[in-house]
C-alpha cells in the first residue's frame, strides 16, 4: 500500500470575482520513506495542495477528489478526526519561520503542548522529550532555549524549532512548504542537510514544496512540476533533471544560476504566471512557451504517461535537452 | 478623543499610501465612498437635517423663546402648529429642537475647526523642526493624552463662567491631540520626500516649503479627520449641556433639551423622544459616513 | 521588570504635577473669586473669609501651601459647604462611584471581550451580524440618551427596577446605572476585540497551531487570546477615563451620591476647591491607571523590552 495516494485533487476558491481553480486534477503518490518534490512558481497551487491535505485551506476553499493516507481518506475530514492525523501522522513546516511560531508563547511551551495533547505526556516528560528533539535538530543550548520567546531566535534557528516541532510525534509524512525560502543561503544549506539526515533517522517521508529546483535535486526521489494548478511533468528526479522534456521544466532548469557559466546572461522564462481568474483557453503555459502551436491555443494537453514512470502534459514536447547538470553526472 | 483608535490607524495607513500613489488614490477613495450605500444615505440625511435645522425655525409661527402659559406640556399636533409639542414653559419644541440642532451642529463644526487649526499647527511644527523640539512636544502630547479632559473643561467652565464661545474653544482645545499626531507623522515622512529635498536644494525658504508643499499635502487627511471629529464634538457639547454646564437658557442645544426631556418624560415623553431622535440619527449618520471614509481610504477588509 | 514598573510609576509624577499646576493657576487667574458671586459682603467679612482660606497671601505662596497639603492627602476646605473639608465629602462619595464604576468597567471588559471573540469566530454568520449591529447601536447612543430610555422602560413602564437613588448600594439600585454606563464600552471593546481576533486567527502562527492538531477552543484560549487582547488593553486607559467621565452624567440622572454629583454641584455652585480637588483626584487616578495599563501591556507582550 502506498503511504499517500492522491487522486484527482481539486481545490477551488470562491472569490468576489468568481471561482478560482487553484489546484486542477492533481494525481500523485508517495511510498514510505520516499521524498516527493512539488515544484512551481508562486501561485502554481503547490502550497494549496499541501493545505488541502492538512485541512488548512482558507474558509472560502473547497476540495474535491481523494487523498488516501495508508488507505484512509484524509480530505474533507471533520476537524476532530483531522486533529488526530495532524502532527501524529502528517506534520507540516511552513515557509516563513519568522511568523509561523507564536510570538507570545515560549518556544518550550509550543513544543510541549504537542506532546501533551497527542501523547498525553506529563509536563516533565514533555519537557525532556522536547529538549531531546531540539538537540536532534542541532539546536545549541537546547535546555536554555526552551524558556525563550521566538523573537529571541534567528530565522534559521526558528526553522529548526519548526522542524523539531513537526517531528515530535514522529509522523510518517512531513510536508515542508518552502522551508528555506525565507532564509539566508548558507542557512538554507544547513536546513536542507538537516532535513536529509532526519529523513533517514526517523524514516519519515517528505513532500518538499519549493520553487527552487536546486533544493529538489539534493533530497527528492521524484518530482512533480506544477503550473497554474496543473501537473506539467511528473517523474523521477533523475529524469526530470537530466532529461527534462516539458518546455516549462526546461525553462526552470535553465534559469538556475550556475557558477560555471560566468559572464552569460541568466536565461529566464519570459512573462509572468497567468491570472487564475482569466486562464487562456488551452494550455495554461502557451503565452510563455517557445514551442507553442495552434493546438496549444485550442485545448489543454492531457497529462499522459509517455515513458515508464514519467508523465507529461504537452502537445509539442521539445527534444529532451541534456542539462549541464547532466554532464556533471 | 471619541474618535476610535482603529479609525485613526486607518487614516494613518491610508496617508502612507497616499504619498506613494498620489492623486489617483483620492479618486479611488472617492469612487469607493460613493459606492457605499450606508454612507451615501447618511450623507443625504445629514444634509436634510442641516437644511431643516437652518430653515425650519423660520417656517414655524413660534419663536424658540416664546413662552405660553396656556399651552404647557401640549402634546404634538399638526393643528396647533406645535408639531413636536411644547415644554414645561409652553415653548414650542419643534423650533427648540431645531434651534438646539443649530447650536449642536455649530459647536461640532467650530470645535472641529479649532481642533484642526491647533492640531495642524502643533503637528506640523513638531514634525518639521524635529530633534529635541519634536521630542519635547511629543512628550507633552503624551502627558495631555492621559488627562480626563471632560473634568478639565468643566473646570474651565466653573472658573470662567458659562459662555458658548468658551465652550467650543475649550472643546476644540482639548480635542486636537490625535490631529497633531497624524499631522506630525505626515510631516515627518513628507520631509524625507525627494520633492521637499529638491525644494531645499533650489533654495526655497522654510516658510514657503511649509505653506507650498507640506500643508497642501497634509490637508486632505486633515479635512477627513476633521469630519470624524464633528460627532465627538457634538457629543461633548451635549454632555456639558445635559449637565447644565453648556449653553445658557433660553438658548438651547440637544443636550440641554435631553436634560429637560429626561426630567419630564413621565408626563411629556415627546420632550425626550424628539431631541433624542434627532441627535441619535445625526450621530448614526456621522458614524456611517466616518466608517465609509475609513473604508474608502483604507480598503483593507475588516 | 521591577525596574520598568518603578520607572513607569515615576514617570507619572511630572504628569500629575503639570495637571495640578495648570488647574491651580487657572483657578487663581480666573476672573473674580468664589465669593464674588455672593451678595456684596461687607469688606471686613470678605477679608476675614479670604484670610480663612488663605486667599490674601501671594499666589505663589498659596500654590506651595496647596501642594504641601496635597502631599499630605489634604484637598483643603470646601468653599461651598463651609463646615466640611473636600476630603470628608469625597470620602463619602468615592465608595459609591467606585462601586458603580468598577462594576461597569469589569463587566464591560468581560462581556466586550467574550462577545467580540464570539463574533470573530462566527465571522459573517447571523450571530456576527446581530452582535455587531448591536455594538454599532451601543457605540453611537450616548449614555445620557440611553439612561433615560432605560428608566422609561424598566422603571416607569415595567416597574421592575427603581428609577434612581442609592439605598446603600443594593443590587437593584445598581442595575440600571451600571447598564447605562457600560453599554458604550461593551460595544467598543467588542468591536475592537472582533477586529483583532479576526486578524490574529488569520495569522501564520495560528495555522501552525492548527497543523499541530490542537483543538479550536485550545487554540483560541492559549494561542489567540493573548495577542488579540492587546488592542483592548490599549483601550482600557480611554475606557477608564470614559467611565469616570460618564459617571458624572449617570450619577446626575439616577441621583446617586457619588463623585460625579459632587463635581457637577461643585461646578454649578462655583465651589473652586471642590472642583480643583476632584479634577486632581481624578487626574491622579487616571494617570496611575494608565501606568498600570502600560505595565500590563508589557506583561502580556513579551516583545516589549524594558
Amino acid at each position: 500500500m502506498k503511504l499517500l495516494d492522491v487522486k484527482d485533487l481539486e481545490v477551488q476558491f470562491a472569490t468576489p470575482e468568481g471561482s478560482v481553480v487553484a489546484v486542477n486534477k492533481l494525481n500523485f503518490s508517495l511510498d514510505k520513506g520516499q521524498t516527493l518534490g512539488i515544484v512551481g512558481e508562486s501561485g502554481s497551487g503547490k502550497s494549496q495542495t499541501a493545505f488541502a491535505l492538512m485541512g488548512l485551506l482558507a474558509k472560502n476553499g473547497t476540495i474535491s477528489g481523494s487523498a488516501k493516507f495508508e488507505g484512509q481518506e484524509v480530505l474533507n475530514l471533520p476537524e476532530k478526526q483531522l486533529n488526530n492525523i495532524r502532527a501524529e501522522q502528517i506534520a507540516m513546516i511552513f515557509q516563513d519561520p519568522m511568523t509561523s511560531l507564536n510570538p507570545y508563547m515560549k518556544v518550550g511551551t509550543q513544543l510541549m503542548e504537542v506532546l501533551i495533547k497527542h501523547k498525553g505526556m506529563s509536563k516533565q516528560d514533555a519537557f525532556n522529550h522536547s529538549v531531546r528533539m531540539l538537540d536532534a535538530v542541532k539546536m545549541p543550548e537546547a535546555h536554555k532555549r526552551m524558556a525563550m520567546y521566538p523573537h529571541e531566535f534567528s530565522g534559521g534557528m526558528r526553522q529548526r524549532v519548526m522542524i523539531a516541532m513537526a517531528l515530535l510525534c514522529q509522523p510518517k509524512l512531513l510536508i515542508a512548504d518552502e522551508p528555506t525560502t525565507a532564509l539566508d543561503v548558507t542557512v538554507q544549506a544547513q536546513i536542507m542537510s538537516l532535513l536529509n539526515e532526519l529523513k533517514d533517522d526517523f524514516g519519515t517521508s517528505i513532500i518538499m514544496i519549493t520553487h527552487d529546483l536546486g533544493v529538489v535535486a539534493g533530497i527528492c526521489d521524484s518530482v512533480l512540476v506544477m503550473y497554474a494548478g496543473r501537473t506539467m511533468e511528473y517523474g523521477s528526479v533523475r529524469d526530470i533533471f537530466y532529461r527534462p522534456t516539458h518546455p516549462y521544466t526546461q525553462g526552470l532548469l535553465k534559469a538556475i544560476p550556475r557558477l560555471d557559466t560566468e559572464g552569460e546572461i541568466l536565461p529566464t522564462i519570459p512573462g509572468n504566471p497567468p491570472n487564475l481568474l482569466r486562464l487562456p483557453v488551452g494550455c495554461p503555459f502557451q503565452q510563455r512557451c517557445e514551442f507553442v502551436t495552434e493546438q496549444c491555443q485550442q485545448s489543454a494537453p492531457a497529462l499522459a504517461e509517455f515513458e515508464a514512470g514519467r508523465q507529461r502534459a504537452c502537445f509539442n514536447p521539445p527534444a529532451a535537452i541534456a542539462t549541464v547538470s547532466g554532464s556533471e553526472a | 478623543m471619541f474618535v476610535t483608535k482603529e479609525k485613526r490607524q486607518a487614516i494613518e495607513s491610508a496617508a502612507e499610501n497616499l504619498e506613494i500613489e498620489g492623486r489617483s488614490l483620492w479618486q479611488d477613495a472617492r469612487r469607493r465612498f460613493f459606492r457605499n450605500k450606508a454612507a451615501m444615505v447618511s450623507l443625504i440625511i445629514l444634509t436634510c437635517i442641516t437644511l431643516l435645522v437652518i430653515i425650519g425655525p423660520h417656517l414655524s409661527e413660534y419663536a424658540f423663546d416664546d413662552t405660553d402659559w396656556s399651552a404647557m406640556h401640549v402634546a404634538p399636533s399638526i393643528e396647533t402648529g406645535h408639531y413636536f409639542g411644547t415644554d414645561s414653559l409652553g415653548r414650542d419644541l419643534f423650533v427648540r429642537t431645531l434651534m438646539g440642532g443649530q447650536i449642536s451642529l455649530m459647536v461640532g463644526l467650530l470645535g472641529a475647526v479649532v481642533a484642526m487649526l491647533i492640531g495642524t499647527l502643533y503637528g506640523a511644527t513638531s514634525g518639521f523642526l524635529g530633534g529635541r523640539v519634536d521630542q519635547l512636544m511629543m512628550r507633552l502630547l503624551e502627558i495631555l493624552y492621559s488627562f480626563p479632559f471632560m473634568f478639565f473643561v468643566i473646570l474651565l467652565v466653573t472658573f470662567f463662567g458659562r459662555n458658548i464661545l468658551l465652550i467650543f474653544l475649550a472643546i476644540g482645545a482639548v480635542s486636537w491631540l490625535d490631529m497633531a499626531r497624524i499631522v506630525r507623522g505626515q510631516t515627518l515622512s513628507l520631509k524625507r520626500k525627494e520633492f521637499i529635498e529638491a525644494a531645499h536644494v533650489c533654495g526655497v525658504s522654510k516658510w514657503k516649503i511649509i505653506t507650498r508643499h507640506i500643508v497642501p499635502n497634509v490637508l486632505g487627511i486633515v479635512v477627513v479627520y476633521a469630519t470624524l471629529l464633528v460627532p465627538s464634538m457634538i457629543l461633548f457639547e451635549s454632555f456639558l449641556s445635559f449637565l447644565g454646564l453648556g449653553v445658557q437658557e433660553p438658548m438651547t442645544s440637544w443636550g440641554a433639551l435631553l436634560n429637560e426631556g429626561s426630567q419630564s418624560m413621565e408626563i411629556a415623553l415627546w420632550q425626550l423622544l424628539f431631541p433624542a431622535g434627532f441627535m441619535v440619527t445625526t450621530l448614526f449618520c456621522f458614524n456611517f459616513v466616518g466608517d465609509g471614509l475609513r473604508d474608502a481610504l483604507d480598503p483593507k477588509d475588516r | 521588570m521591577t525596574k520598568f514598573i518603578f520607572k513607569r510609576l515615576l514617570e507619572a509624577i511630572p504628569t500629575l504635577l503639570v495637571l495640578i499646576t495648570v488647574s491651580f493657576f487657572l483657578m487663581r487667574f480666573a476672573p473674580g473669586n468664589p465669593f464674588s458671586s455672593e451678595r456684596s459682603l461687607p469688606p471686613k467679612v470678605k477679608a476675614n473669609i479670604e484670610a480663612k482660606y488663605g486667599l490674601d497671601k501671594p499666589v505663589i505662596e498659596q500654590y506651595f501651601n496647596y501642594l504641601k497639603h496635597l502631599v499630605q492627602g489634604d484637598l483643603g476646605p470646601s468653599f461651598k459647604y463651609k463646615d466640611y473639608s473636600v476630603n470628608e465629602l469625597v470620602a463619602q462619595a468615592l465608595p459609591v462611584s467606585a462601586k458603580i464604576g468598577a462594576t461597569a468597567f469589569v463587566l464591560a471588559v468581560f462581556f466586550g471581550v467574550s462577545l467580540g471573540t464570539l463574533a470573530a469566530l462566527k465571522q459573517n454568520t447571523w450571530l456576527d451580524y446581530f452582535l455587531m449591529s448591536g455594538a454599532m447601536v451601543g457605540v453611537v447612543i450616548p449614555s445620557f440618551v440611553l439612561a433615560p430610555v432605560l428608566v422609561l422602560i424598566f422603571s416607569i413602564g415595567l416597574k421592575w427596577l427603581p428609577a434612581g437613588g442609592w439605598n446603600g448600594g443594593a443590587v437593584q439600585f445598581m442595575v440600571l446605572p451600571v447598564i447605562g454606563m457600560m453599554m458604550h464600552y461593551i460595544s467598543s471593546i467588542a468591536r475592537i476585540m472582533r477586529g483583532s481576533m479576526i486578524e490574529v486567527m488569520g495569522s501564520n502562527f495560528i495555522r501552525t497551531a492548527r497543523a499541530k492538531g490542537l483543538s479550536m477552543s485550545y487554540i483560541v484560549i492559549h494561542h489567540a487570546l493573548r495577542p488579540a487582547i492587546l488592542p483592548v488593553v490599549s483601550y482600557l486607559g480611554p475606557a477608564f477615563v470614559g467611565i469616570i467621565t460618564g459617571s458624572v452624567v449617570i450619577e446626575t440622572i439616577f441621583g446617586l451620591p457619588g463623585i460625579g454629583q459632587l463635581f457637577v454641584n461643585g461646578a454649578l455652585n462655583r465651589d473652586y476647591s471642590m472642583v480643583l480637588g476632584l479634577t486632581i483626584l481624578v487626574g491622579a487616578l487616571t494617570i496611575t491607571f494608565n501606568a498600570i495599563v502600560d505595565i500590563l501591556y508589557a506583561v502580556i507582550d513579551p516583545k516589549i523590552r524594558y
